[in-house]
C-alpha cells in the first residue's frame, strides 16, 4: 500500500536512516533506499566513509551516523535521488532540508515553495535559502520548514 | 510542442530549419529529424486513416516496427514517418487506406 | 549485387552491439556494425537519468554520456558503423541481405552477433488505436532525442521501471502526469524511482488499469478502473481522466526475427520477455557462429547489455582465432563477475533463474557442449 505511513515505516527501518539522537546532533544525511538494488555510488561519494554498501552491491546502504558530518556530497551522487540532508536545529523553530532537484524553472533564493510529503501531499510552505548545482545537472535545493515536519518533508512542488 | 529548455538536456541547440508541406500546409522542421517529430511539434497527430473503418491512426512505437505512422511522402505511400528524415521541400499527405503507388 | 566478406557482423548499435564490436575489434577482428536507424546508440541516448550499478558499470553517469563513451571507443578502434541500413534477411545460411535505402548489399560475415534489442508490448483496450496512445519508449524517444512533446496531460499505464522513469522524464519537460496506473497490487519498479514521482504529487494507483481511451480523432480522455484480485474491473470504480497522451509501459519483448531467420532455436521465458533465442553463457546460440547479446537475449537493462555484448565479442574473437581460449576465458570471467550484481536480490534473481533455464535448454539441444 502506497501511503505515507507505510513508506515512512519502510524507510525508518532501513540502515540508511539516522537515529533520533543523531538528528538532534546536527546536519545528517538521510538515505531513503530500502530495497536491495545493485547500486553503490553513495559509498564512493562520501569523503568520510559514513556510507557503507560493501559486497554484493545490492546491499541496502547503511549510514554510519557518527562519521557523517552533513557535508551533503552524497545528495547529487545518488542516481535514485534518494538522499537528503536534514539539519533539524537550523534555528529555534526551523529545520533546513537539502534535497536533489532536476526540474525547471529552478526556484530562486528567497522564494516560497509548496513542500510535499512522500505521498505528494502538501504539508507546509518552505523558504528557499540555497540553490546549488551539485553534479551533472542535479541541483541541491535547501529549504527552511517548521521543525515538526523534518521527518516528512521530502518534495518541492515544481514551479510552473 | 518543442521542448526549448530542459533541466538535463539544456537549451535546444540551433539547427538548420527546413520547410515541409503537410496536406498543403507549410510547416517548419529541423533538418535530419524524423517526419513524425516535425508533425508532432506542429500539433499534427493524425497521420492516416484505415481502409475499412476509416479510423484515425498516428505514432505508436516510434521505432519503425508497428507501421501505424505511415503516410504518403513525395507521392510514395506507406512510408514510416518515425524513421524517415525530413528534407527541405518534402510533400507529406495524410494517407487514406493503403494508398496508391505513383506511376 | 555487391558482396562483402568480413570477420564479424554485429546487427544493432545499442549498448550490446557497441560493446561487442569494441571487444572483437580490440583483438584484431574486422568488425562492421549494422543499424537501421539514422543515429547509433540504441536506447542509450534517451536515458537521460544517471545509471545505477557500481563504478565499473558507469554508475552515476547519464545514459547519453555512456553512449558517447562507447561510440568514441568504437570509432577509435576503426569499427565501421553502417547506419540507415537494415539487415532484412538471411540467405544461404550465412549471407545477410542489407538495404541502405538505395541499394542492396550482401554481407558474408564469418560470425554474427545479433544485438537487435526489443520491442514494446502493446495493450489492447477500446480506443487503443487512437492517436495519442503510444509506447512509453516511443514517448521517451520523442521527448529526449527529438525534443518534441506529444501531449501535455499524461496517463502512464504500468509502474515498472520504464513507466516510472518515463513519467519522471515527462515531468522534466513540464508535462503533467495525471496518474500512473498499475494492474498489479504492487509497484513493479524500484522504490526509489516511484518515490521520485510520488513526492512531486503524481499518484500511483495500484490494482488499477485503463478501460477505455476516448476522443473524436485523438485522445481526449481516459477511463480507468480499480481491479479485483482476479484482475477484473470493479463496477462502479470507473473514473474519467482528462488526458491527451496515454503511455503504455507494460513490458518489452525480444526483437529476434533475425535469429529466427538464422535458424536459432527458441525457448519461452515469461520473466525475460517471452520467446528468447537459446544461448549459452558465452552468448552463442544453437546456430554455431551466431551470438546474441542485450535485450534480444532476454529483457534486462543497458548495463547487462554491455556485459553480454562484451562476452559475445570476446567469444566471437576467440572462435575467429584472434584470442587464445585461456585469455578469452579470463576476460569473460571478469564480465560474468560484473554481471552477477544485476542478477541477485529481489529484482535480479528472477533474471538469473531465467538465464539458467536458457543455459539448460542450450545444453539439452546442443551435443558435445564444452
Amino acid at each position: 500500500m502506497l501511503n505515507e505511513q507505510n513508506i515512512l515505516n519502510k524507510i525508518k527501518s532501513s540502515p540508511g536512516y539516522p537515529s533520533k539522537e543523531r538528528f538532534l546532533k546536527g546536519p545528517v544525511a538521510v538515505i531513503e533506499c530500502p530495497e536491495e538494488i545493485p547500486c553503490n555510488p553513495c559509498e564512493e561519494a562520501c569523503p568520510f566513509g559514513a556510507i557503507k554498501v560493501g559486497e554484493p552491491i545490492t546491499n541496502i546502504p547503511m549510514l554510519i551516523e557518527d562519521k557523517c558530518v552533513g557535508c551533503g556530497k552524497c545528495i547529487p551522487a545518488c542516481p535514485g535521488l534518494a538522499i537528503f540532508l536534514v539539519n533539524i536545529n537550523y534555528s529555534e523553530k526551523e529545520t533546513a532540508i537539502s534535497l536533489p532537484y532536476e526540474f525547471l524553472p529552478l526556484p530562486n533564493v528567497g522564494d516560497e515553495v509548496d513542500v510535499l510529503n512522500r505521498e505528494g501531499k502538501f504539508i507546509c510552505k518552505g523558504k528557499v535559502i540555497k540553490v546549488i548545482e551539485g553534479e551533472d545537472h542535479t541541483w541541491i535545493i535547501t529549504i527552511l520548514i517548521p521543525k515538526e515536519f523534518f521527518e516528512v518533508a521530502r518534495g518541492i512542488k515544481p514551479l510552473k | 510542442m518543442r521542448i526549448v529548455d530542459h533541466p538535463i538536456l539544456g537549451k535546444l541547440k540551433e539547427r538548420k530549419k527546413v520547410f515541409i508541406e503537410v496536406d498543403g500546409r507549410k510547416i517548419e522542421a529541423y533538418e535530419g529529424e524524423p517526419i513524425a517529430a516535425a508533425l508532432l511539434a506542429a500539433g499534427v497527430r493524425v497521420f492516416r486513416y484505415t481502409s475499412k473503418g476509416k479510423e484515425p491512426r498516428g505514432l505508436f512505437c516510434a521505432i519503425g516496427r508497428c507501421t501505424d505512422c505511415v503516410m504518403i511522402v513525395d507521392g510514395i505511400p506507406n512510408v514510416r514517418t518515425c524513421v524517415t528524415s525530413v528534407r527541405d521541400g518534402m510533400k507529406i499527405e495524410t494517407q487514406k487506406g493503403l494508398g496508391k503507388w505513383r506511376k | 549485387m555487391k558482396e562483402k566478406e568480413i570477420d564479424l557482423a554485429v546487427v544493432g548499435s545499442g549498448p550490446a552491439g557497441l560493446s561487442a564490436a569494441i571487444e572483437a575489434a580490440k583483438y584484431g577482428a574486422s568488425v562492421e556494425i549494422i543499424d537501421e536507424n539514422a543515429l547509433p546508440g540504441g536506447q542509450l541516448f534517451k536515458q537521460i537519468h544517471k545509471f545505477f550499478g557500481s563504478k565499473e558499470h558507469y554508475a552515476g553517469v547519464r545514459g547519453y554520456d555512456i553512449g558517447r563513451k562507447l561510440l568514441d571507443e568504437a570509432e577509435n578502434l576503426k569499427v565501421n558503423i553502417r547506419l540507415n541500413t537494415i539487415a532484412f534477411g538471411v540467405f544461404n545460411k550465412n549471407k545477410i541481405g542489407l538495404f541502405d535505402q538505395r541499394s542492396i548489399l550482401v554481407s558474408k560475415p564469418k560470425k554474427i552477433i545479433v544485438a537487435t534489442g526489443a520491442s514494446e508490448n502493446p495493450l489492447a483496450f477500446p480506443g487503443w488505436s487512437l492517436p495519442g496512445v503510444m509506447g512509453a519508449g516511443a514517448v521517451q524517444t520523442m521527448i529526449n532525442i527529438h525534443r518534441v512533446l506529444p501531449g501535455r496531460k499524461v496517463l502512464m499505464v504500468g509502474a515498472g521501471n520504464v513507466g516510472l522513469i518515463v513519467s519522471y522524464q515527462l515531468l522534466q519537460t513540464g508535462a503533467d502526469v495525471v496518474a500512473i496506473v498499475e494492474a498489479m497490487p504492487k509497484i513493479g519498479g524500484y522504490f526509489v524511482h516511484a518515490a521520485k514521482v510520488l513526492r512531486i504529487g503524481v499518484p500511483i494507483l495500484t490494482s488499477h488499469t485503463i478501460i477505455e481511451a476516448k476522443g473524436d480523432k485523438e485522445v481526449e480522455s481516459a477511463t480507468i478502473a480499480a481491479l479485483d484480485q482476479n484482475l477484473n474491473p470493479i463496477k462502479g470504480s470507473e473514473k474519467e481522466l482528462e488526458v491527451d497522451l496515454i503511455c503504455i509501459a507494460v513490458g518489452l519483448r525480444p526483437e529476434a526475427d533475425l535469429c529466427r531467420m538464422l535458424n536459432c532455436k527458441f525457448t519461452y521465458i515469461p520473466f525475460l520477455g517471452g520467446h528468447v533465442p537459446i544461448h549459452n553463457g558465452d552468448m552463442e546460440t544453437t546456430t554455431p557462429g551466431v551470438y546474441v547479446a542485450g535485450d534480444v537475449s532476454g529483457i534486462e537493462e543497458a548495463s547487462v547489455a554491455m556485459e553480454e555484448g562484451r562476452i559475445a565479442g570476446i567469444s566471437a574473437a576467440e572462435s575467429l582465432g584472434y584470442i587464445s581460449s585461456e585469455e578469452a576465458e579470463k576476460e569473460k570471467i571478469k564480465c560474468k563477475e560484473r554481471l552477477k550484481a544485476f542478477r541477485i536480490g529481489p529484482f535480479g534473481s528472477p533474471r538469473q533463474e531465467g538465464k539458467d533455464k536458457i543455459f539448460e535448454e542450450y545444453k539439452r539441444r546442443v551435443k558435445n557442449v564444452k
